[in-house]
């Protein structure tokens, strides 16, 4: 391999990039939208939830109870019913999410130490909604009715639970950096999936291939400038996520840099082996889109995770790069983790990297047809 | 003649696409220092053949040798030793002339010292020295082409093989290509060149013809005039040329127009003039000027063509 020949390919690579400012601004622009598109949209925390109350009792204590939804910051309500053909009307057209009956014996049977029953109706066509509701719900009333008791009764077990590493418990704390791992590998593979096939296309390669150029100084050469690119845009990413969306970064940021340029490494030359089996610029470029974004978005742990997949997914999960990638960034930014708890993961996405590197130097043929 | 005064040997090569013979079983030879012709018309196997020689294509079977490497198990050490240039224009369109040129340095490590020299050598011999910023997509199709060669043969490569270098130039840039390629012929190098422009024939010391995959022909200019050409060729001027030559092929005389003239084949000059003469005038075709004339090598290929 000889330096030389690399520098005058990564020149010319970067000349040509330069020449193309419109490409080069996307390169740069698109995981900053991306980011902006899904960091805003994805979130699984569940706030004003609009909830209708048809309050029969109408007491001091009804009112009270209603107050404590409210006051929780989960509940909006929206209306109030006065017959249960209303509550039906609420929660058919969509404008209340949760309906709360306050039957019209509920102070009596607080009062003279019964059974209070409360009736509460949730709209399950969005079950995870739903669900995180119901605990909010079961949550309320329970500290509602032992305020209301005074303390009579102390509960056997009172567990007081402790969240690490998110303790606000804010989904956006958990997507923002597997997202950032989703984004880059889609990017990285589509900077480079066009290199190969331009050539191709406009003639160029012809004659690139009757020159002794060996296979990975052209390889080589071609990743060098899109490796800057996919570090200025990583960067970017982080940067986003620690100012825009306020996602602690508590790891080491020079572990992270070492980390992600090993990932970049494997997405760009995932991207050059496309490029070379395509050898066309759109067909290389849908390919990579589809091997890139499907998987990192499906099966990498990013939002859905892992362990609750069924088993033979779980197996594939383990050939995607984006997995390891998620690990990390979530381990460096929530978890504050060192080098000794992602060696892992840093030897597989070495091992992905060098394989699809050798697989596309393997793959380029200096010839024709 | 000894093995190191040949610079491409090729025996009974042969290259399918499918059902589809490109190249069928061919033999040639190409000494060191000269200037070689591959003509042929479109389609014939002419790129595939340059192709198969520079290592860009593999060959179905035969044999090949450039520069004494085998073209089959050697095409890595044959690239470092040709010069190639595709008949499609293969340098980077939006890089700047001077661009493209480092850029081709850089490929073939043309040393730091010698790396200005080759640049001014390459601005020079194409004419584009005070267009060296511009971007090559810009340029007219002749400076392209001398840009090309340039570049292609700018690590001074003792063999080069130029694929219809000149196709889409105009005449006068055609005229200065091919004195660039003499010039570079002088100085030592093998050119394997390809055309279509059989007027361009005879610039080449040594030509083969090769016609459907096959080669019909080979040998110096005047080789192929006398060999391939015992007929005589008689040029007629006439007002009505198209008219006179479907008169004569009725007759059964291989005619063809060349320019506003006529060229005719014919046994023996002798008898055949007055019999010419006769069969146009006699369909009131004045004839203004009839003579024996010696055959072009246009005329030669015409006649291989057509017997082959």
């Amino acid at each position: 391999m000889k330096f030389l020949r690399i520098k005058a390919i990564a020149k010319k690579e970067i000349i040509q990039i330069r020449r193309d400012p419109l490409s080069l601004a996307m390169a740069f622009m698109m995981p900053v939208i991306l980011l902006f598109i899904f960091g805003y949209a994805i979130t699984l925390d569940v706030n004003n939830l609009r909830t209708v109350v048809y309050d029969q009792d109408r007491s001091s204590l009804s009112r009270e109870l209603v107050a404590e939804f409210r006051e929780s910051g989960y509940f909006t309500v929206v209306g109030y019913a006065d017959t249960h053909k209303d509550i039906d009307k609420y929660l058919d057209s969509g404008k209340a999410q949760v309906a709360v009956w306050i039957p019209n014996d509920f102070s009596k049977n607080i009062n003279t130490g019964k059974n209070a029953e409360l009736q509460v109706i949730v709209d399950g066509s969005d079950s995870n909604t739903a669900t995180i509701a119901l605990g909010y719900i079961t949550a309320i009333s329970e500290l509602y009715s032992q305020r209301i008791m005074g303390g009579r009764i102390t509960p056997l077990i009172d567990p007081r639970v402790r969240v690490w590493y998110n303790p606000e418990l804010k989904s956006r704390n958990y997507i923002i950096p597997g997202l950032i791992a989703v984004i880059m590998a889609v990017i990285a593979a589509l900077l480079t999936s066009l290199t190969i096939a331009r050539e191709w296309e406009r003639g160029t390669m012809e004659q690139l291939i009757s020159t002794p150029v060996k296979t990975p100084e052209l390889i080589i050469g071609k990743l060098l400038p899109y490796f800057f690119i996919g570090f200025v845009d990583v960067a970017l990413s982080v940067i986003m996520a620690v100012f825009v969306f306020e996602v602690p970064l508590r790891g080491n940021i020079f572990l992270l840099a070492v980390l992600s340029s090993i990932f970049l490494f494997g997405g760009l030359s995932l991207g050059i082996l496309i490029s070379i089996a395509a050898k066309s610029q759109l067909v290389a470029s849908q390919i990579s889109m589809v091997v890139t974004f499907l998987p990192a978005f499906l099966l990498s742990g990013f939002m859905y995770a892992i362990a609750n997949m069924p088993k033979p997914l779980q197996v594939i999960t383990h050939i995607i790069p984006a997995r390891y990638f998620v690990s990390i960034l979530k381990g460096i930014f929530l978890k504050g983790n060192t080098f000794k708890f992602l060696i892992f993961e840093t030897i597989l996405l070495t091992f992905f990297g060098l394989m699809v590197f050798a697989l596309a130097n393997k793959k380029f043929k200096k010839r024709v047809v | 003649m000894r093995s190191e005064d040949i610079a491409v040997k090729i025996e009974s090569l042969t290259k399918r696409f499918g059902d589809f013979v490109a190249v069928d079983n061919i033999n040639l030879t190409v000494k060191r220092g000269e200037v070689f012709g591959f003509l042929g018309p479109n389609g014939a196997g002419k790129s595939t053949t340059i192709k198969m020689l520079c290592g860009l294509l593999l060959p179905t079977s035969g044999r090949g040798f450039v520069g004494g490497y085998d073209i089959m198990k050697e095409s890595e050490e044959i690239k470092k030793t040709i010069g190639y240039m595709s008949q499609k224009f293969s340098l980077y369109d939006d890089l700047t002339v001077e661009e493209n040129i480092s850029f081709f340095s850089g490929i073939y490590r043309v040393s730091n010292s010698k790396k200005k020299e080759r640049m001014e050598w390459v601005l020079e011999m194409s004419g584009l020295k005070d267009r060296k910023g511009a971007i090559t997509k810009t340029l007219p199709g002749g400076f392209k082409q001398r840009l090309a060669l340039g570049c292609a043969v700018l690590h001074e490569l003792p063999i080069i093989f130029l694929d219809e270098p000149t196709s889409g130039v105009d005449p006068i840039s055609r005229r200065n290509f091919w004195n660039l390629i003499y010039d570079m012929s002088k100085a030592g190098t093998t050119i394997f060149v390809t055309t279509h422009y059989m007027d361009e024939a005879d610039y080449c010391d040594r030509l083969a013809l090769i016609y459907r995959g096959k080669i019909i022909a080979e040998g110096t200019p005047n080789e192929l005039r006398r060999e391939h050409m015992k007929q005589n060729v008689l040029e007629i001027e006439t007002d009505r040329f198209v008219e006179a030559m479907e008169i004569l092929q009725q007759e059964g005389i291989e005619a063809a127009i060349f320019g506003n003239l006529l060229h005719a084949v014919v046994a023996d000059a002798r008898i055949d003039i007055p019999r010419v003469k006769r069969i146009l005038e006699s369909s009131n075709i004045r004839v203004a000027r009839i003579e024996k004339i010696p055959p072009s090598l246009e005329d030669v290929f015409v006649t291989l063509i057509e017997s082959a």
